[in-house]
């Protein structure tokens, strides 16, 4: 059974949603944190229910919404998502108004809206969607969590399709604490320059991405999503990624283009840079996360770019660190790390 | 795909108001002892108002049973007492050379410590120990279980709000059907925060008194706290265990309500559809099921849309039933994993338990549930419900080998 990605919407730091063009103009920002090009959400979601939603629901509903009208589906076979934080807006919000309120009076609301399935719910409430709802909350692997149950869904033939995604959000107590622990630079940076300079910390970012997964075969599909998997704390990640592919009857050599998750932080990315020399010696390495910051389900916006990387048969410039010349590409693999503990590993191919 | 076809259930482990460890809640049970009392472990203002079940042990206490640290978060050390007895209890022989997954679920995380540290945080934001704040999301939970039971082939953690680990536990069992893991400890875990308890105090539906599951006059819900887990074995390792496994896990869906973010569909749509939709993979019938461990939280909303739908599936001929919460209280994320240890004891030793306080039958529903402890009871299926915010609603079945 094959399993294609019939369609794939993000709302992120860079013009990403709804648009026709495929990272032509690229945004800039100085800072250590990115926020992303806000939706017109009027469009997904209904105003008078705007106001109460959070920015990690609003953004995921218009991606979801997005992603369903390009596939052209109504109504999914599931709804799952991966979110390591959660919905931080409302969490924050309620637990200030328990300090501040000293546990009186509070308004339900935040709370409500507070739980890690909320994105999921409020899908499939907007939807009226009855089928298999799940969240995934495992740190750097949520949206691989949720990628992995939605594989095993269309195998198992429990769904024809399903709506998969990740949702992050950043709120200000977030990213303060996130500092504090010695995430972020110091100092501000040009995220296009993330990787030019050699320092300790990333940029913060946030967004939503779906995609969703279909066993129908149509010419519309952006790509093949031929594997997925995770790694926690592997003795050996270049033997662990060699064995991955040696599993997908492949080598290296079959691999035209990878997406590493490289964040420009010294000490993340020696495991991406010795690669570099040995692994994937030969092969042409796109980066990503300067376009769209740091976060734990970041891998959601790779698995957009690679789809799209494959269905328009271009590798934009902004993704290669040496301008390199880089011919169509038909196999994409993605390797990206979470605090060296957590390795996932995705295998997409071309239509 | 599937290659192994019959999921089977070889461990259990479980921590709650009622007791530390399985024999515990059995005599708990026995005894129709109910773990609810003042609150003790939580610094609020519904101190000596509104009871609570906690966990009879101190984090102190539940440090030196487990060996984790002071800065670990409550719901890590409830989580690691339970995950470790089941699989002690499973002993299954050569374990190592298995590949072994851990699916967990948790809604709060280290949301007690969190609190802890938001109090500082919030006079001053440099202030603030940050080692409060390592355990703050769901999967640090799992990650610090996994290590130290020494689990690394397959890791995850689940957050469907109340249906949390019943999703969990039936994501392990896929993962064996799919051949990716031989053994699935799953299961899940919560702590009493007071983020938890102002939460749902907010939505006024916490019963002042003990709770009251599926009476006329019930008031509201009893917060609890725990872990339960389950160790779900392939055939192949069934084979080799020393002593039969307690059953097996025959049926599972999960749909979801679709109707509002925290409360249940009048007709319980989305109870209705998991429970069918369970019933239906397992290939019984209503009548094959002979005990339900309800959802049962004792709020208005939830039994009578559970009732309702409990009604749709069984009706004329109901199988006996009862809220385990009425003992427990309402263990969140736990819950699903909670009465799954109590679904597969249930089978064990053909017992069906009480639903404690209750005294008047909900007008709308023509049955009541079972309001004694009950031996000797040809107990062959038992289905488990655990619905959840956002809709989300999960049914089990779990079946006598």
């Amino acid at each position: 059974m094959k399993i294609y990605i019939r369609s794939s919407a993000c709302v992120s730091a860079q013009h990403t949603l709804g648009v026709q063009n495929f990272l032509e103009d690229i945004v800039e920002y100085t800072g250590n944190r990115l926020p992303v090009i806000e939706p017109d959400y009027k469009r997904y979601i209904d105003p008078k229910q705007i106001r109460r939603m959070s920015h990690v629901i609003k953004m995921g509903i218009a991606a979801a919404k997005e992603c369903l009208a390009e596939a052209g589906v109504d109504m999914p076979g599931a709804i799952i998502t991966g979110t390591a934080f959660g919905c931080m807006e409302d969490t924050i919000t309620f637990l200030t108004r328990i300090i501040e309120y000293h546990e009186e009076l509070l308004p339900p609301t935040a709370f409500i809206q507070s739980t890690h399935n909320t994105v999921a719910a409020q899908i499939a409430l907007l939807l009226k969607c009855h089928n298999y709802n799940n969240t995934f909350v495992h740190k750097g692997m949520s949206f691989e969590g949720a990628l992995f149950d939605a594989v095993m869904l269309l195998k198992e033939e429990e769904a024809n399709n399903v709506l998969v995604g990740g949702t992050e959000e950043m709120v200000d107590t977030s990213f303060t604490v996130l500092t504090r622990l010695g995430l972020y630079r110091r100092f501000p940076v040009s995220n296009l320059d993330l990787f030019k300079t050699v320092s300790k910390g990333t940029i913060g970012g946030q967004g939503a991405a779906f995609c969703l997964l279909s066993t129908d075969i149509s010419p519309d599909n952006l790509a093949e999503l031929r594997a997925v998997k995770t790694l926690y704390k592997p003795k050996d990640i270049e033997e662990g990624i060699a064995g991955f592919l040696k599993a997908n009857f492949l080598t290296i050599t079959d691999i035209d283009l990878v997406i590493n998750g490289k964040n420009g932080d010294i000490n993340n990315d020696e495991p991406y840079k010795q690669l570099e020399a040995g692994l994937f010696k030969e092969t042409t390495i796109a980066n990503y996360k300067h376009l769209c910051g740091e976060y734990p389900t970041s891998s959601s916006f790779a698995l957009w770019l690679a789809s799209n990387i494959l269905k328009k048969q271009v590798v934009p410039e902004v993704l290669l660190e040496d301008n390199k010349i880089v011919g169509p590409p038909k196999s994409v693999l993605y390797y990206n790390h979470y605090q060296g503990k957590y390795h996932s590993l995705m295998l997409l191919f071309a239509i | 795909m599937s290659t192994h076809s019959t999921v089977y259930i070889a461990g259990l482990g479980i921590i709650s108001a009622i007791g530390n460890n399985v024999a515990e809640h059995l005599d708990a049970f026995k005894n129709e002892r109910a773990g609810m009392a003042g609150i003790t472990i939580i610094d609020t203002i519904h101190k000596g108002k509104l009871p609570v079940a906690e966990v009879k042990l101190s984090n102190e206490q539940l440090i030196s049973l487990t060996g984790l640290t002071e800065h670990n978060s409550r719901t890590a050390l409830l989580s690691l007492a339970a995950a470790r007895e089941a699989v002690a209890d499973a002993a299954i022989p050569g374990l190592d050379e298995l590949r072994v997954g851990l699916v967990s679920a948790n809604t709060v995380g280290g949301m007690d410590r969190s609190e802890d540290f938001f109090v500082e945080f919030i006079a001053d934001n440099s202030k603030g120990k940050l080692k409060n704040v390592y355990d703050h999301e769901c999967g640090s939970i799992t990650e610090i279980v996994a290590d130290k039971l020494g689990i690394t082939d397959f890791i995850t953690t689940i957050s469907t709000a109340c249906s949390s680990s019943a999703n969990a536990i039936f994501y392990g069992a896929r993962l064996i059907k799919n051949d990716i893991a031989d053994v699935v400890i799953a299961g899940g875990a919560d702590s009493l925060t007071k983020f938890t308890l102002n939460g749902f105090n907010t939505l006024m539906i916490l019963d002042e008194g003990f709770c009251k599951p599926f009476d006329e006059n019930r008031k509201g819900l009893n917060l609890g706290e725990g872990a339960g887990y389950i160790v779900l074995v392939s055939d192949k390792v069934a084979e080799t265990l020393s002593t039969p496994p307690y059953c097996t896990l025959s049926g599972y869906n999960n749909s979801n309500d679709a109707f509002h973010q925290t409360a249940s569909s009048p007709d319980g749509t989305g109870s209705y559809m998991a429970m069918q939709g369970a019933l239906k993979m397992s290939g019984l019938k209503p009548s094959d099921i002979n005990y339900i461990n309800l959802h049962g939280t004792g709020t208005p909303n939830n039994d009578s849309a559970e009732g309702t739908a409990v009604k749709r599936v069984f009706d004329p001929h109901y199988p006996p039933m009862s809220s385990t919460k009425s003992f427990t209280g309402h263990t969140l994320g736990a819950s699903g994993g909670i009465e799954a240890v109590f679904s597969a004891l249930a089978i064990r030793h053909k017992i069906i338990y009480p639903n404690l306080r209750f005294q008047t039958r909900m007008n709308e529903l023509p049955f009541a549930p079972v309001t004694r402890y009950l031996t000797g009871k040809p107990v062959k299926h038992v289905m488990s419900n655990s619905f959840g915010f956002g809709g989300n609603c999960t049914s089990l079945i779990f079946s006598e080998v």
